[in-house]
């Protein structure tokens, strides 16, 4: 496979998953509003905005209208989920051939369908339903993926994109839940926000069917962190990923890909091994920022191994 | 239908008429071509809501498919579909057969010219071709004289214009030589016409043209060096912002081989090497889809980005083959092209089947001053241009357009040609939901491997959406429809 072909189809993957993420969060969020005083809803949506990498000026910016553009439509905000999606569609673009034309079709499609919604139509008509509609498209595209593409190298470039891209979400995610909390401040986060988490993350009904509905911040990131089973939280996620690079390096058969192998296997054993007192006890933010370190880690190899290699190495004796 | 009853002028022909341009459809005496008795039928029976349906549905088809092109110059909207029009254009087996070995003869009288223009140039020492006219050329590539090209083949892909003149005679309008488009909209139409009209499809006995991809492999295939039975194949493309690009993709599809652009490739001890996954792995045939100019930046323009520096020199040391090869763009200038039948002649000593449209070449004398006193009659147009761009339409004109390429021929004559300005054939289409006529060409694809020539029987039918308008280009607001060629 070509280098700039695994290259596009690792990021298409990403920015299909960040689109998701964008989108799931939107939908937790205007639902949450929905039965809240204004003042409760303030640092909610400031939550959100942290957890997408975004810093607003003043309080005055905080309301469902602006965010919701600023989230959707504005092409200038790199996790708009237009933004997200023209990037995902221009990536598969360059690719096309090697994608299944299902997949193509109903990327493209998507893109158009949001590049053509303005956010006045989306509140307009029923807000909550537009980004149903995006996240049932964006698991549509998914299930085409894993039905329609060989499950060759290709794929496995896929999937590393889009768990690689889970694990850096959800670390932001759970960071701008447990920070507030774990400093004491009180009554900064409640009953409501950490089911609103697990929903950021699809996995409120996963969570109960373990633990039940007894909402426990400590289990909350237990499950998030370190369920084997459930394919939102971390570990499963660096799971596929371990096992995506791995195939990937059989495949390839080049000298360079031990160290891919190994950084992937070090952040999977971490997961696989840790205990979620020690975690919080230790230092729970320091561990989520160690675990991205890692995957940058991660990033960089495969782009040394398989992308961005340098010439010399590679040339034939 | 009788030909006795009279349909033009009922619905949903109320608004078509005939002119003097041949109409595909219609005799002059306004009875319906036997060829077409089938659709008549149909079009009587749809109403304009179900045509409409079907239009909506086929347009929906190609948004939803990104099967787009870029045009140059607009900002507002970069890429938009290519419009496709519902109605079929029809051709009797015979009318095929005429093209078909029209086009044989032609493509192997240009290769052989080729050849020889880069080899001992008899043409040229026999007087036939003037010599100032090929040095003077802007697709003269020096660097490739006396190398020897795979199998001499020059040209393995070509796709010729054809129109047809009132008299019903397919003549040729342009060959194109280089790396000529528009095959994966032939494809794409006909899948989905397929799905549009499914009935009447089924109901007329068109031969098929999916097999385009597997021949073309076919092709490069047989262009491959002896030493590799097999060859890495790859489809190299300027990348996504190329106007064609929808069909690159396309065709590697199609063909299952690698699209790469130059950035993916390089050369090494000039062997050519794309970057994969599993590190360098070795290319053998490239089926190039950027211009001579762009290929190479050590050898054409440095400036080049979009090539793959070295690329010649693998090339000319026959590690790599590329298809087309370089330079094939001498045998399609247009001044060139006004002595194809000579070259016919020389070369096959045969009569040529498709013959070609009058041209003035503005840099002989007398052309030139019968040119620049008839720019209102006639069609400029530049020798090295393709795609409508820099090309003067006498009657369509103003003034001061006229003015502008009088200045232009005289300022550098060899650069212009003028043609009389045709009567397209015109074949009907479904516009704002009525059927007008509209005028037509017809682009066929002809591949060559160097005994045999392949082309499936069909082509691009490309239409001029203006009404009255001769101009088809895409870049220039034209469409396309699909085009049956019966058994």
């Amino acid at each position: 496979m070509l280098s700039r072909v695994a290259d596009s189809l690792f990021w298409m993957s990403r920015y299909l998953e960040r689109t998701e993420h964008t989108a799931r969060l939107i939908g937790v969020g205007l639902t949450q509003i929905l039965d809240q005083t204004p003042q409760a809803i303030i640092p909610r949506w400031r939550r959100l905005l942290a957890a997408l990498h975004i810093e607003p000026a003043n309080d005055g910016l905080i309301d469902p209208q602006v965010i919701t553009r600023l989230l959707t439509s504005e092409a200038g905000n790199p996790a708009s989920i237009v933004a997200c999606m023209t990037l995902a569609r221009e990536n598969a673009r360059q690719v096309r051939e090697q994608i299944s034309s299902e997949m193509w079709e109903y990327i493209n499609q998507l893109y158009l369908s949001v590049r053509a919604t303005s956010i006045e139509q989306i509140w307009r008509d029923e807000p909550v339903e537009f980004y149903q509609m995006v996240k049932e498209r964006l698991l549509l595209i998914q299930g085409v993926t894993d039905a329609t593409m060989n499950h060759g190298e290709g794929w496995h470039f896929i999937q590393v994109g889009r768990y690689l891209e889970r694990i850096w979400a959800t670390t932001l995610l759970l960071e701008v839940f447990f920070q507030p909390y774990l400093a004491g401040d009180d009554g900064a986060i409640d009953a409501i926000d950490w089911v609103a988490l697990l929903k950021s993350c699809t996995a409120f009904e996963a969570y109960c069917k373990v633990y039940t509905a007894d909402v426990q911040p400590a289990l909350v990131a237990e499950f998030l962190l370190l369920n084997p089973d459930s394919p939102r939280s971390i570990r499963f996620a660096a799971d596929q990923v371990q096992t995506s690079l791995a195939q990937i390096g059989q495949l390839a058969g080049t000298r360079h890909v031990a160290r891919v192998n190994r950084l992937a296997g070090r952040l999977r054993a971490q997961l696989d091994y840790g205990q979620v007192d020690e975690i919080i006890g230790d230092d729970l933010l320091r561990f989520l920022s160690q675990i991205r370190q890692q995957c940058s880690a991660v990033h960089d190899a495969i782009y040394r191994a398989y992308i961005s290699y340098p010439i010399d190495q590679a040339l034939p004796q | 239908m009788e030909a006795a009853q009279p349909l033009l002028g009922q619905p949903p022909f109320e608004r078509y008429a005939l002119t003097a341009a041949y109409d595909e459809m219609f005799a002059p005496d306004g009875s319906v071509r036997p060829a077409y008795i089938e659709l008549a039928h149909r079009l009587c029976s749809l109403s304009a809501d179900e045509l409409q349906q079907r239009q909506r549905y086929a347009d929906l088809t190609f948004l939803n498919q990104g099967i787009t092109f870029t045009v140059y110059g607009d900002d507002a909207s970069i890429e938009r579909i290519f419009p496709y029009d519902l109605l079929p254009r029809i051709l009797t087996a015979a009318e095929w057969g005429q093209i078909e070995s029209g086009l044989h003869q032609r493509i192997v009288a240009l290769n052989e010219f080729l050849r020889d223009i880069y080899h001992d140039e008899h043409i040229l020492r026999d007087g036939v071709v003037p010599r100032h006219l090929i040095y003077s050329c802007r697709h003269y590539r020096r660097e490739m004289r006396g190398l020897t090209v795979p199998r001499g083949v020059y040209i393995a892909i070509v796709g010729t214009d054809l129109v047809r003149l009132p008299d019903g005679q397919f003549v040729v309008l342009e060959d194109n030589l280089r790396v000529p488009s528009g095959v994966s909209y032939m494809l794409t139409n006909r899948a989905v016409m397929k799905r549009a009209l499914p009935l009447l499809f089924g109901a007329y006995g068109v031969r098929p043209i999916d097999h385009y991809g597997q021949a073309l492999l076919a092709t490069l295939r047989a262009l491959a060096p002896a030493h590799c039975p097999e060859p890495t194949i790859v489809l190299l493309t300027p990348g996504v912002f190329n106007s064609a690009y929808f069909e690159h993709t396309f065709l590697a599809r199609q063909m299952g081989i690698q699209l790469v652009e130059g950035r993916d490739l390089l050369a090494h001890n000039n062997v050519i090497y794309m970057r994969t996954t599993k590190g360098l792995q070795r290319v053998d045939v490239i089926y190039r889809r950027i211009d001579d100019d762009f290929l190479d930046p050590m050898t054409f323009r440095p400036d080049s980005i979009l090539g793959v520096p070295g690329l010649f020199n693998a090339y000319r040391a026959g590690n790599v083959v590329l298809a087309n090869a370089i330079g094939t763009g001498i045998a399609d200038d247009k001044a060139i092209y006004s002595y194809a039948p000579d070259i016919i002649r020389y070369y096959l000593r045969e009569e040529p089947i498709l013959p070609n449209v009058p041209t003035y070449l503005c840099d002989r004398p007398a052309d030139r001053s019968y040119v620049l006193a008839h720019l209102d009659e006639l069609v400029v147009k530049a020798v090295g241009e393709s795609g409508g761009y820099d090309m003067l339409i006498g009657p369509h004109s103003t003034r001061e357009e006229q003015a502008l390429f009088a200045e232009r021929i005289r300022a550098n004559p060899r650069n212009y040609i003028a043609q009389p300005t045709l009567q397209l054939s015109q074949a009907p289409c479904f516009i704002n939901d009525v059927i007008e006529p509209r005028h037509v060409d017809l682009r066929p694809f002809v591949l060559f491997d160097g005994e045999r020539t392949t082309i499936v029987p069909g082509g691009l039918t490309r239409v001029a959406l203006r009404r009255g308008s001769l101009v088809v280009n895409s870049s220039q607001g034209g469409g396309s429809k699909d085009t049956w060629v019966l058994y």
